[in-house]
């Protein structure tokens, strides 16, 4: 293959969806992504070996998926490479960024390394897990759910045998439905929203959302509804886990009823014996590749996007979890619009169709997406939670009682001289599981809020793979005809 | 002049020991910064506290006078800000300069000598004295001198600790108020408009950083300091392997050169929680934050060169800052005769955390009208190597 059209970083279902619409539209393809199969979080299963009893209780859309992995993988002109970290990207004033990779396993020896410049780029790395903190959630055996989920779905195991399941949101049903399959007891969903909250949410106008979406959301989350409901699995709105007890591991935690604010009903705690808990509260943009390419971000910290998922860097287009947190389906939906778009950038027009292409799809399921968020999003009496020896940055052991003592010394309304200060959020995972939280429990919003947004070493990486002086980056192309725009480099 | 309302652009480093000095001398001092205290350049570098890299000149007798004042505030601040002050890590660990090439290891020997001659304690190793202060060396040393007096210092940390320390002398210190320009009645300063409205002073001191330029202009002054561009690695946290301050001879060269194009040269210190710094950078590309694979690559390389066992240590953050440079490479500090009222404490390029003590030391005399310590004359705005950009 010689040159690249569009890029799409991430092979979930919005990389993927993104990929086969600029292959549809004619542009020659590059997908990659860091994990080992393709799918994503929403995808995920074994490298080798699913069963089909698994893939039935545990995916959806399944065959969608495997239509689309089919599609990619067999066309010569989409190179589909797995296990290709994006470590660092170059913005660039007239061009895409120049994209860096290090493709195989992280712990191997020196990983080649590659080098890309295209035409256009797709974005579409996700979200991670936001876990806000309480006393005991840094004891063995509380998990993220994302993290129980993922072990679930990619290794059929269960993260214990007495399970609780808290948090907020409508991911909560899938995890615990997914924790009954691989064999846990799930003694509990608790569910933070409390049930007026989420009437309100979810019943609200305009109601742009078609019918027909809301009867298949509503049928995927209805199987769990039922799966839960065989099993007996209690679920509870206005409640959370306020602490998580034991000594070397969980063995019970304390479940409180909780306000609309989310603050703790005095006296209504009880212990339930456990020996996993696992906890989400919010999922966060991962928009580092984003930040380093310039793009610009929302108030809300995803990446700001026009109606055919162009950000605000010309020839970078985003879509899935990074532009705002809304789900599979409306994932796919971004990615079949970027990457329609990005052909279009690409290749100077190429087969891209007329008509909307997606996009009033995509509004559609952002409405649906907009109704989630007023029914489950985190309420700020959740830092009447945390106690001052509750450790708010795990990297580094930090605790509240730190950081606010050394706001309180120093005076800074700087969340940067905050953590230098403290050290919070300067550990291995550079602020990305404790930023937002320190960010909330600060007295007032700190002057430079969403700096820590900004991280150019995409992951931690051995000196070593990257110590090559590198040759100038190639040159991009001028708009077609094509000149190679590939170079792969020798590793050192 | 006692007594009288001073206004000090910046809540970085320079002006947070600026703002001390004045405060415990007696003036009324108030700290403005458009942003948060500690958020600019001062925690967008590293902490070396270095005679090293300077040659003989005023620089050096800055740098001299500085490190003596920051070991006694290393001393003084904990006592002062009780226990709960969060810890500025000060480290008088030294430094160790080596070259690995020939022709390295003449120019480190000759820049060495002539630091001798200026009472600087430059002290020739050789290889194997070095792999005993340093086991993890390159065995490839062609020439080591160690400065026992280089220390390091947490730079945010200190910038904070200096700001408390200030305001328990009376000062203030407001963050996110913008200084928009002087208020001049009969052709000297009487106060500041800022974001938050008008505020009274007799002095104003411009200590913005590689921003001052734009500040000394809203006063109508010409100021040429300009960013120059750093990049530093930060590694995961691992045991203390590296126990000094190791550069590679090029720095010494790196901070005479005024070339535009991006030069790396290493330096690379283990903090007190056990990362390892890696810097830096020098590049001349205005106020452009971009951080280069090319830059981060040529980084790793070269720390690598120093010390081999880096190639399997993973790098975990790249940050970096602009340092604020004037062409003829020295600060500028005192009063600006242009506009009486008007003060620079300003453009200390890769040496303000090391030179801010100094700095303070030197305005607080001026404007208290008594003798400094060391010549100010050199760092004058009106300084014959600096009359081109002032007055052009
Ligand atoms: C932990 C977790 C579990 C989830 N489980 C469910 C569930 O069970 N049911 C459900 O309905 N929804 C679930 N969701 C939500 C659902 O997965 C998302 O709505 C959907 O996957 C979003 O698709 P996406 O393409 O935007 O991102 P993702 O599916 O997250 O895909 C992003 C991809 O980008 C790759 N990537 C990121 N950064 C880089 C990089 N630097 N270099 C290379 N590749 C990179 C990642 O490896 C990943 O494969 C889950 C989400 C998370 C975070
Ligand atoms: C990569 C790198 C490594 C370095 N390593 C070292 C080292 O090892 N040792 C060393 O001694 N030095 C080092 N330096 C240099 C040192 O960091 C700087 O010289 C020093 O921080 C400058 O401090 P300052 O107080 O002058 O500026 P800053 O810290 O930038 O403070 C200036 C302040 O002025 C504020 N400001 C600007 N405009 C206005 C306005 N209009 N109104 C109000 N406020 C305003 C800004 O918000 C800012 O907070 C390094 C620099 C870099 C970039």
């Amino acid at each position: 293959m010689t040159g690249v059209d569009v890029l799409v970083i991430g092979a979930g279902p919005a990389g993927l969806a993104a990929a086969r619409a600029a292959r549809t539209a004619g542009a020659r393809v590059v997908l990659l992504d860091a994990s080992d199969v393709l799918g994503g979080q929403y995808w995920r299963h074994p490298l080798t070996g699913a069963r089909d009893a698994d893939v039935r209780a545990l995916q959806h859309q399944w065959p969608r998926f495997v239509a689309l992995r089919a599609a990619l993988t067999d066309d010569p002109d989409c190179e589909v490479v797995t296990g290709a970290q994006v470590w660092a990207v170059d913005r660039r004033d007239d061009a895409p960024p120049v994209v860096h990779v290090l493709t195989g396993p992280a712990d191997g020896g020196d990983r080649p390394r590659r080098v890309l410049a295209p035409r256009a780029v797709v974005l579409a790395t996700g979200a991670h897990e936001r876990t806000l903190p309480f006393p005991g959630w840094d004891l063995p055996g509380v998990h993220t759910a994302g993290a129980a989920q993922a072990m679930a779905k990619g290794e059929h195991l269960a993260v214990g045998g007495r399970v609780l399941v808290a948090g907020t949101g409508p991911f909560l049903l899938p995890v615990a439905a997914g924790l009954l399959h691989v064999g846990a007891t799930v003694v509990g969903v608790v569910e933070a929203g409390s049930l007026r909250r989420m009437a309100r949410g979810w019943l609200a106008p305009p109601y742009r959302t078609r019918p027909a979406v809301l009867a298949a959301k509503s049928a995927e989350l209805g199987g769990y509804v039922r799966a839960l409901a065989a099993a007996r699995v209690p679920y509870r709105t206005g409640a959370a886990v306020l602490a998580a007890h034991g000594d070397s591991r969980v063995t019970s935690v304390t479940v409180s009823a909780i306000d609309e604010d989310w603050t703790p009903r005095p006296g209504t705690g009880r212990r339930v014996a456990v020996d996993a808990v696992c906890v989400s509260h919010a999922f966060v943009p991962r928009t580092e590749i984003a930040v380093s390419a310039g793009c610009a971000l929302t108030a809300d910290g995803s990446v700001r996007v026009d109606a055919t998922q162009r950000t605000s860097v010309p020839g970078v287009y985003a879509a899935g979890e990074i532009t705002g947190i809304g789900g599979a389906d409306l994932a796919l939906a971004e990615g079949e619009v970027a990457g329609r778009a990005a052909a279009g950038r690409a290749t100077a027009g190429g087969n891209v169709a007329g008509g909307d292409g997606g996009a009033a799809e995509v509004r559609r399921l952002r409405n649906f997406a907009d109704r989630m968020h007023r029914a489950h999003g985190i309420r700020p009496g959740w830092r009447s939670w945390v106690e001052d020896d509750t450790v708010v940055c795990r990297c580094e052991e930090v605790t509240a009682g730190r950081v606010r003592a050394a706001q309180a010394a120093t005076g800074t309304r700087g969340l940067r001289s905050l953590k230098l200060s403290s050290r919070a959020g300067l550990g291995i995972c550079q602020g990305r599981v404790c930023g937002r939280n320190l960010e909330e429990l600060l007295p007032e919003v700190p002057l430079d809020a969403g700096r820590t947004a900004n991280r150019p070493i995409v992951v931690p990486v051995r000196l070593g793979e990257i110590a090559t002086p590198l040759a100038p980056p190639p040159a991009t192309p001028p708009d077609p005809p094509v000149a190679p725009s590939v170079e792969r480099e020798a590793s050192p | 002049m006692e007594g009288a309302q001073v206004v000090v652009v910046g809540a970085g480093i320079v002006g947070a020991a600026v703002a001390r000095t004045l405060a415990a001398t007696g003036f009324r001092v108030t700290v403005l910064d458009r942003g948060a205290s500690a958020g600019g350049t001062s925690s967008g570098g590293e902490g070396n506290l270095l005679v090293s890299d300077k040659a003989p000149g005023p620089e050096l007798d800055l740098a001299v006078l500085s490190g003596r004042r920051w070991r006694e505030l290393a001393a003084e601040l904990p006592a002062e800000l009780g226990p709960d002050f969060p810890d500025v890590e000060f480290e008088a660990k030294g430094g160790l300069v080596v070259a690995t090439t020939g022709a390295g290891a003449d120019a480190l020997r000759a820049f060495a000598g002539r630091q001798r001659g200026a009472g600087v304690d430059a002290r020739e190793l050789t290889a194997a004295e070095a792999a005993a202060l340093e086991p993890d060396l390159t065995p490839r040393v062609t020439a080591a001198v160690l400065y026992p007096e280089d220390a390091q210092i947490q730079p945010a940390v200190a910038t904070e600790a200096l700001l408390a320390s200030a305001r328990r002398h009376g000062a203030r210190v407001r963050q996110g108020v913008t200084v928009l320009g002087g208020v001049v009645s009969r052709g000297r300063i009487v106060g500041v408009r800022t974001s938050a409205g008008h505020l009274g002073a007799e002095h104003v001191v411009v200590a913005a950083g590689p921003w001052s330029a734009g500040v000394a202009d809203r006063f109508g002054v010409r100021l040429p300091v300009l960013p120059r561009r750093g990049t530093v690695l930060v590694t995961t946290r691992m045991p203390h392997r590296i126990r000094h301050k190791v550069y590679d001879a090029d720095y010494v060269g790196a901070v005479e050169s005024a070339a535009a194009a991006l030069q790396t040269s290493s330096v690379v210190e283990s903090t007190a929680a056990g990362t390892v710094l890696i810097g830096s950078s020098r590049e001349r590309r205005g106020f452009d934050e971009r951080i280069e694979a090319a830059v981060v690559g040529e980084l790793a390389a070269k720390a690598m060169v120093l010390f081999p066992f880096l190639a399997d240590v993973p790098v975990m953050r790249a940050y970096g800052g602009f340092r604020p440079y004037v062409p003829d490479h020295l600060p500028v500090i005192g009063p600006d005769p242009r506009l009486p009222g008007l003060w620079h404490a300003t453009g200390h390029e890769g040496a303000g955390i090391g030179l801010a003590t100094g700095t303070a030391e030197l305005i607080g005399a001026l404007m208290a009208g008594t003798e400094p310590a060391i010549p100010a004359a050199p760092f004058a705005v009106t300084r014959a190597s600096l009359e081109e950009v002032t007055t052009g």
